[in-house]
């Protein structure tokens, strides 16, 4: 069959599609970047869309203080070896010009905080799209979420007023102080991510492979051992090979044992795994809602 | 694990609360191992905590807590299956009489329309709606699954008659191919697994079904169309004078050294290169996204488009649209003015006439009442600011398709599919007779 393409080939064109319309109906995009696989794909789908130009947009990470140290060198690296612009968005100097209060206790976790820091950190730029890496395979309340997901001026998402998307037409137009946030990468899956990345020979994180590590266990999930956590005395620490699945806060993303070394070990891995790969975060199970109450006050 | 050569179809679901949807939906998803341990259990206690004998399998689909309180599915949830043969993308709709505006939101990029019909009740003002929808949508492939096929004993004559029923009925529709299979979404009969109690059925599963049926058509590949989105111009150095005009082919092939027209200026040029994401190929074809780089200079950018020199699109500023209105808080005002999107292209638009509003359980064209509300499909007569370079729906879903936005709100206030047959429309363009 001569005129037709792959899943993976249809899926990088809707998103090289979603994210030049981006670039022609908003004024200054910015790209979020988590350091994680999806946001990786992003940007390697944002050269492709523009190339041979530069991407038109730059990069923008919350730092919430609490990264795995191998996220920061890889994005390090990434923006210096795209001649790209960096901004960093910092929780911890949220925290101590006390625009955000910081949680206590054995769970804290800054996730939340960094919801304020990415509202202000989009303000402080003047920035009117957002372009995130967020799919709908990941989790029910982003499974009815837009490509152009419209938020309020304060950067709120009002799940029963989403504006329906037809075709390949995408409505971008809002009132002065409203932005949008975008997803360009929405109707890829976790597979369809990792085959892509395979099939792409994209480097990625080595926190993405198996290694050794301290970890401990906390209501069935294995999290690293690190300062940022405060440990009961029953949680005792060991080593174990293991890999991230999702990279996020060392507070809040647990790590899983794997023996997996390569991509394909990984492709390998999660067609046969029956746990989602959300099923590491702590802070997708604070309540059956959680993440559409986050999505709602303004979350990524 | 997944081919990755394996071609992506997009299916849309629609169907009443007790007709099996989120059973047959579930069923796919488990019995393709899309459901995952946790999300399983996490269901498991939802459906304990509500005091739901067994597991609620709608609770998978309904994903937000107004919708879980309600129990009612509000919006277009997306589901994603996989088998070696296929990745499906699942856009599942509520079936409630309120809501043809998702119906038309997920049918807008459907490749199959699948339809369920409870054996017990036959065809149905649902079934009938979603049909119609289907085929205003010009969905290319509808799959009528006749559900609950146990509670009549795997009855080969209720099957017959429901075939027969809708047979009838579909005659009045543009639906050009059609497949009835009888299943228990339930028990799982041919479902994924051809029914031994059913052995007088010889056609295909649906899962079967699914995976084989031809999609490659599905495109416009006879008349090349690419709406310029932008221009990449990357202002270094090493691409000095480059000039690509990057788009996503709307139908057609295009290939290396083919002669081009540019729209709206109307010249013809050549094709000098086309960049795909992986570096220059010799052709490009839809759903491709690329750019263009073209011989000469031209002025040329975002919301004009490249064309073959072969059957052309119209240039036409009077259009008449079926539209779907989705706005729930105005109804669609006789000589409004909206915004109007076509392809990259933005202008707007002014309502001339309200032709009729369509009767979607009769299919009959009313004049008299031409008040169009939430979820009333109608047709209407328009004017544009500048000409749009368009092609009639059922020849290109793409080029033939417009979204409106009310000015005021910047809500997306309609869908419309462009009617005109392009002997109408060169008419329209010789005569007068349309000032406004």
């Amino acid at each position: 069959m001569k005129y037709q393409v792959s899943h993976l080939k249809e899926l990088e064109a809707e998103s090289i599609h979603v994210l030049r319309e981006v670039a022609a109906q908003f004024e200054r995009p910015v790209l979020m970047f988590s350091g994680g696989k999806d946001s990786i794909l992003m940007v390697h789908l944002a050269k492709k869309a523009f190339f041979p130009a530069r991407i038109p947009f730059p990069l923008l990470h919350v730092d919430t203080g609490h990264n795995f140290p191998e996220t920061i060198s890889y994005r390090d690296n990434l923006v210096k070896e795209m001649g790209a612009q960096l901004i960093v968005g910092s929780v911890q100097e949220a925290i101590d010009q006390k625009m955000v209060t910081e949680e206590t206790g054995f769970n804290a976790s800054r996730n939340g905080l960094q919801t304020a820091v990415l509202l202000d950190s989009l303000e402080q730029g003047g920035f009117d799209a957002a372009l995130g890496g967020a799919r709908r395979d990941e989790e029910k309340a982003r499974a009815k979420e837009r490509f152009f997901s419209h938020r309020d001026e304060f950067g709120q998402w009002n799940p029963k007023n989403q504006r329906p998307e037809l075709w390949n037409l995408f409505n971008g137009k809002k009132a002065f102080g409203e932005h949008f946030r975008v997803f360009p990468i929405s109707n890829w899956t976790e597979l369809d991510v990792w085959q892509y990345l395979a099939m792409e020979e994209v480097a990625l994180p080595s926190l993405y492979f198996s290694h050794e590590r301290d970890v401990f266990e906390r209501d069935g999930v294995l999290l690293a051992d690190c300062d940022y956590i405060k440990k009961r005395e029953s949680e005792k620490v060991f080593k174990a090979t293991v890999r991230c699945r999702t990279i996020g806060d060392m507070t809040c993303t647990g790590v899983w044992k794997s023996d997996a070394k390569t991509v394909e070990d990984i492709i390998t891995e999660i067609s046969t795994t029956r746990l989602t790969e959300r099923g590491g975060r702590t802070d997708d199970k604070r309540s059956e809602t959680s993440m559409e109450d986050r999505k709602v006050l303004g979350y990524f | 694990m997944t081919d990755t050569t394996s071609a992506l179809l997009r299916f849309t679901t629609a169907g009443s609360v007790d007709d099996g949807k989120s059973t047959l939906i579930g069923r796919l998803l488990y019995d393709s191992k899309s459901i995952y341990q946790d999300q399983y259990e996490a269901i498991e206690r939802a459906s304990a905590r509500r005091g739901e004998e067994d597991i609620n399998l709608a609770l998978l689909t309904d994903g937000l807590k107004s919708e879980r309180e309600q129990g009612i599915t509000i919006d277009v949830a997306y589901r994603y299956f996989s088998t070696p043969k296929r990745k499906f993308i699942i856009a599942d709709t509520p079936g409630h009489i309120q809501y043809t505006r998702n119906m038309v939101t997920g049918a807008s990029t459907a490749n199959v329309a699948l339809i369920l019909i409870d054996a017990r009740n036959g065809v149905v003002e649902q079934t009938r709606r979603h049909a119609i929808i289907s085929s205003l949508l010009q969905i290319p492939h509808l799959a009528v699954c006749i559900n609950k096929m146990d509670l009549v004993d795997y009855d080969e004559q209720v099957y017959n008659k429901i075939k027969n029923d809708f047979e009838t009925f579909a005659q009045k529709l543009n639906v050009k191919d059609t497949q009835f299979i009888p299943i228990s979404a339930l028990k799982g009969d041919n479902v994924v697994n051809a029914s031994e109690a059913m052995s007088w059925y010889t056609g295909q599963t649906l899962m079967n079904y699914l995976e084989h049926v031809d999609i490659v058509n599905d495109y416009n590949f006879n008349d090349a169309r690419l709406p310029v989105q932008l221009v990449v111009r990357p202002y270094t150095d090493e691409y000095h004078d480059y000039r690509g005009y990057a788009g996503t082919v709307a139908g057609g092939v295009f290939k290396k050294g083919d002669k081009v027209q540019l729209l709206p200026s109307g010249f013809t040029t050549t094709i000098e290169k086309i960049q795909g994401p992986d570096g220059e190929q010799d052709e490009t074809f839809p759903p491709q996204a690329v750019t263009l780089l073209l011989e000469g200079e031209h002025d040329l950018s975002r919301g004009d488009m490249i064309v073959g020199t072969e059957n052309p699109p119209e240039l036409s500023q009077y259009l008449d649209l079926m539209v779907c209105w989705f706005d729930q808080s105005k109804p669609l005002r006789p000589r409004g003015k909206y915004v109007i999107r076509h392809t990259t292209q933005e202008a707007r638009c002014i309502v001339k006439d309200i032709v009729y509003k369509l009767d979607i359980d009769t299919l009959n064209e009313n004049d008299d009442d031409k008040e169009i509300n939430m979820n009333d499909i109608a047709r209407i007569s328009i004017r544009t600011t500048k000409p749009l370079f368009v092609d009639p729906y059922e020849d290109n879903r793409i080029t033939g398709s417009v979204i409106l936005v009310d000015e005021g709100t910047n809500n997306t206030v309609a869908a419309g599919m462009i009617t005109l047959n392009k002997n109408e429309i060169n008419m329209r363009n010789a005569g007068g007779d349309y000032e406004i």
